[in-house]
């Protein structure tokens, strides 16, 4: 009895330090943290992607996405998945993110007057999902891509800057 | 390189073509549709008005159906003013099976839409404002030539909560037309669905 009580203490304070780890996993932000990245005049290549998890076509380029990211391992490339789901719904974003084992850095942008930011991002983007950012500030790029996104068009587009 | 060069501009036309978005104070298309009680609807026929509230939208995106109850409100506040509600789902259906036409009828009954849910199965309306997201409204002042475009873009400011938006931008530009003065907020951007354009 003894040991079945330290047995399922010990689950449950597994669980809670899992748990714990997941929540401190994925900050909420503000936009002068994307403006901050927006800025950087180093030769890091940034690739910030706007996604969100109840968005279909976001969800469907995460894998191409993924996968990229892991064969660039060990380069100057910087990626991080930028959801707009409403901070409301964090601990949905946490457990998609565990269920899909995302390694690319996630964050939530807490910034729901929209209009006051997506101009910023870029000037032709009208505020649909997904939509992808790269920004190499040491040679002033920067492209925006509207819509969906495969594994060749970032490949495409990054590798050159690698 | 000749050849190269025209490529380089075709691109450039066909991307500025993708992305070309009718300007307020331009020229409205007029678009006639097949409602979802299958009858034809649109600005063309409309007499009597002083102008139309113009929403893409469609079935399954969660941000227009967060903006449901208050796309029926704007109807029921602007239509005895002048400015009826269209709503036009411009998505390919084998893209979201969730926006097919049965779904569409589906969703109007029992949502007891009091505006036109029209289906643009050619997309060519939703090109022809410019229309990305939904929802993404455009509204329209008739003259006497037809329509021209005075805003575009969002509802509110605060998606999730409509208690908690503060800039209602449709509302004041359908006010400041009716009351006879220009739109000063002419274009609002926010998050969306992308429109599920046909490949």
């Amino acid at each position: 009895m003894l040991k079945l009580r330290v047995v399922l203490i010990f689950t449950f304070s597994l669980i809670i330090q899992l748990h714990t780890f997941a929540v401190e996993k994925i900050p909420v932000i503000k936009f002068d943290e994307i403006a901050s990245i927006l800025n950087k005049t180093n030769d890091t290549v940034y690739v910030l992607n706007f996604w969100a998890t109840w968005c279909g076509p976001c969800v469907k380029e995460l894998p191409d996405f993924e996968k990229f990211y892991q064969s660039k391992a060990n380069s100057k490339l910087k990626m991080l998945l930028v959801s707009l789901d409403f901070k409301s719904d964090y601990q949905r974003l946490v457990n998609f993110v565990e269920r899909k084992k995302i390694s690319i850095p996630v964050v939530l942008l807490d910034e729901t007057k929209y209009h006051t930011w997506i101009d910023k991002v870029d000037p032709s983007w009208e505020g649909a999902i997904p939509a992808t950012l790269f920004v190499k500030g040491s040679v002033n790029f920067r492209k925006f891509h509207n819509g969906q996104i495969n594994f060749n068009e970032l490949k495409t587009i990054v590798s050159p800057l690698l | 390189m000749k050849k190269v060069v025209f490529s380089l501009f075709s691109i450039i036309a066909f991307q500025s073509f993708l992305f070309a978005q009718v300007v307020p104070g331009e020229k409205a298309k007029e678009f006639n549709l097949k409602n979802v009680d299958g009858k034809m609807v649109g600005i063309s026929g409309s007499t009597d008005v002083k102008g139309a509230i113009v929403v893409f939208t469609c079935n399954h995106c969660p941000f227009s159906k967060m903006y449901e109850s208050r796309i029926i409100k704007l109807h029921e506040k602007y239509a005895k003013l002048g400015y009826p509600v269209y709503a036009i789902n411009s998505n390919d259906k084998n893209k979201e099976p969730d926006d097919s036409f049965e779904n569409m009828v589906k969703l109007a009954t029992d949502k007891k839409y009091p505006f036109p849910y029209l289906y643009d199965e050619s997309q060519e309306i939703a090109k022809a404002y410019g229309a990305t997201n939904t929802p993404h409204v455009f509204v329209l002042k008739k003259n006497a030539n037809g329509y021209n475009v005075e805003y575009i873009g969002a509802i509110d400011d605060n998606a999730q909560d409509e208690s908690g938006a503060k800039d209602k931008f449709v509302e004041k530009a359908v006010d400041e037309l009716l009351a006879g003065k220009a739109v000063t907020t002419k274009k609002v951007k926010a998050i969306g669905c992308t429109i599920k354009w046909k490949s």
